[in-house]
């Protein structure tokens, strides 16, 4: 007998009697009560909180006009084709190692939580899967009428879509392992800078 | 280290009172921040009860489950291996990184593959692991395991991290400042990410339906070691599973408010296919799982999400160190793991604690953990694991209590010891004294007050 069936066999014999799955409307129904009414306002504060900086912008020339102040120097790859001709949108080579000497990453997220300052953004978005976590700062741009109030509602806005992989993002890669200091760039981006957009 | 229990492990653990105070006060900050956090959401028992609920019918209906992740996550194009016990999946991962001619791999946050043993294994056959998360890397350069399974080095303070630094990373001597020694580690592990054609992971959830999983990091060190590498191992017990993507809605929104009080970690990525032309491979894991499940009075503690707040706000934890525990998972929740796998070597755990509560009040799936403590307790007793003294002062302490007599003779003669002979109970024999003074002694017992006062009187009870 493999172990696979091993332990399958023991799994069955050894599991309690079916116990049904909950129905998950009464939590979203509580859930949607305590909704903020300003899920903008919500985000932003939230975002900032945990080490983020959010920009409300009306235009893609004013994502421009900000990131050329920003960020004036170091490599950048652009993944938003909107952002041309300022910002060229990047090929990408087979070698994804290349990516190492990244300063600023630019993606798109298909939408923000309020809740906890998370950006969802799957694989086509991101380039290549390395690319928001191997730049030394991210961009982020979300259009601002797609903020979710929580993850109940991030999951349906995915349901049962399909993507080879997806990661929800929020703020910039942190640590606090040295006697809980708050230290942000720990392996990925400095910074988070998330664009809402509209 | 394996030949001491507990009480012995956290006497060592002692000595440092200032340590000591310092760990239960940053432990406790963390508890606080749980509590501001969780406070802001009015339906948050509702959401422990949701997700408390999904648990059980995911341990109710564990073989389907495990049969409809397999299928789904094959036809993502993922590996699944099924591995028995430890030693089956250490062979695996050891076989899977041989096949593809890898000596050096790079690790992210596992608890299962410390219950495995796995880096040392890997060691003994000539593999190099590096783990990635900065508190694994600094007690892996330490020479030591995780303290906590959330702040793996919760225990250690800056200097001595400085000290570590100094010696293997080459920074400066006595230089402790966190900022300056999180930069130097970024820069070591960078190398290691970009130099790795394997990289491990552990698994948070994992979802049946899609046959999907998940991985939260704050530092980003699973991602950035996965999607640099060519294989991707993840390991994941079989307890991981939850029947639907909508469900990780519950489970992500508690997870984080409950470890550590972040709304979410900075990073929650999900695995469903492989990268073009790589691999993704799924270790499922039982060791002793499929056991547990079959104990009635603790099939609960697989609900377990490892968020380790009952670690958090254990008044025994936080002031006597996770290392005092002796097991991959240390405080309350790692208490009623371990004796499932070895009940003489974790006879001790289940009695390090105080039984207050505290932590079934923070578990964000609502497990029984102070009742399976008391329950192990007995089981642990009645198999002969107790201690020969326990064992002994047990049995006198039933035979006082059942008699009448015996117990009103042995109340007598405990307030004539404290009042005439203090010296007999005030010494290093006596474990109660040890950081107390004993109390002053009553004159007299409830029942003498009563006999005299009262006696024929009235009713007694009325």
């Amino acid at each position: 007998m493999s172990s696979r069936e091993k332990i399958l066999a023991a799994v069955a014999r050894n599991q309690p009697e079916a116990v049904a799955l909950p129905d998950l409307n009464a939590l979203k129904d509580a859930a949607q009560l305590a909704e903020p009414a300003d899920l903008l306002e919500k985000y932003i504060t939230v975002l900032t909180g945990i080490g983020g900086t959010a920009y409300q912008v009306g235009s893609y020339e004013d994502i421009t006009g900000i990131l050329n102040v920003q960020f004036p120097e170091g490599r950048i790859v652009n993944t938003v084709t909107e952002l041309h001709p300022h910002h060229q949108s990047h090929v990408f080579e087979d070698d994804i190692h290349s990516l190492e000497n990244v300063e600023l990453a630019i993606i798109k997220a298909h939408f923000a939580v309020a809740e906890n300052g998370a950006v969802w953004v799957t694989e086509e978005l991101m380039g290549k899967r390395v690319l928001p976590f191997i730049c030394q700062h991210l961009v982020v741009i979300v259009p601002a009428n797609q903020v979710v109030a929580t993850m109940h509602k991030a999951y349906e806005q995915i349901s049962n879509r399909s993507y080879g992989y997806g990661a929800f993002i929020a703020g910039p890669s942190k640590t606090a392992d040295i006697e809980q200091s708050l230290v942000l760039g720990a392996h990925g981006p400095r910074s988070m800078n998330v664009f809402l957009l509209g | 280290m394996e030949s001491k229990d507990h009480a012995a492990l956290a006497e060592v653990f002692n000595k440092d009172e200032d340590r000591v105070s310092w760990h239960d006060e940053t432990l406790w900050w963390i508890r606080q921040k749980r509590d501001k956090n969780v406070h802001q959401l009015p339906e948050w028992e509702l959401l422990r009860e949701t997700a408390s609920q999904i648990k059980f019918n995911v341990l109710s209906n564990l073989s389907t489950y495990l049969e409809q992740f397999e299928k789904n996550a094959t036809c993502n194009g993922i590996k699944i291996h099924w591995a028995a016990d430890a030693k089956e999946h250490n062979d695996i991962v050891l076989g899977l990184l041989k096949e593809h001619q890898i000596n050096r791999m790079v690790k992210s946050k596992s608890m299962l593959t410390e219950e495995c043993g796995l880096n040392d294994y890997l060691a003994s056959h000539g593999i190099d692991v590096i783990d990635s998360d900065l508190g694994e890397r600094i007690v892996q350069l330490a020479g030591e395991h995780p303290s906590h399974i959330v702040l793996p080095c919760i225990h250690k303070k800056k200097g001595e991290i400085g000290d570590l630094f100094h010696k293997y990373l080459g920074t400066p001597s006595n230089v402790d400042d966190p900022q300056f020694l999180t930069e130097t580690a970024r820069q070591h592990l960078r190398e290691i990410f970009l130099t790795r054609r394997a990289a491990l992971t552990g698994v948070n959830f994992a979802i049946a339906e899609t046959g999907e999983f998940v991985v939260c990091t704050n530092e980003g060190n699973a991602d950035m070691g996965t999607n640099l590498a060519e294989v991707h191992i993840a390991s994941m017990g079989i307890e991981k599973l939850i029947p639907k993507r909508e469900h990780l809605g519950v489970f992500l929104r508690l997870l984080t408010r409950s470890a550590t009080g972040q709304p979410i970690t900075t990073y929650s990525s999900h695995y469903s296919k492989p990268r073009d032309g790589k691999q993704i491979h799924i270790v499922l894991v039982d060791n002793g799982r499929s056991v547990q499940l079959g104990r009635e009075d603790f099939r609960n503690s697989l609900k377990c999400i490892r968020c380790g707040a009952c670690m958090n706000t254990c008044p025994v934890y936080r002031r006597s160190g996770g290392h005092s525990y002796h097991t991959a998972v240390a405080g309350p929740i790692g208490s009623i793991l371990a004796p499932n796998l070895d009940m003489r070597k974790y006879a001790d755990l289940p009695f390090a604690s105080t039984l207050c509560g505290s932590c079934s009040n923070v578990c964000p799936v609502k497990i029984d953990i102070h009742q399976q403590l008391y329950k192990w307790r007995q089981v642990l007793v009645k198999a002969g694991y107790a201690p020969t003294v326990k064992k002994i002062a047990m049995q006198l302490m039933a035979a006082t209590l059942a008699s009448p007599t015996l117990y009103h003779a042995a109340g007598k003669m405990g307030r004539a010891t404290i009042k005439f002979a203090p010296f007999a109970v005030n010494n290093k024999l006596n474990p109660w004294y040890k950081q107390r003074d004993m109390p002053a002694p009553p004159k007299e017992s409830f029942g003498e007050w009563y006999a005299r006062n009262r006696a024929g009187s009235q009713e007694p009870g009325v």
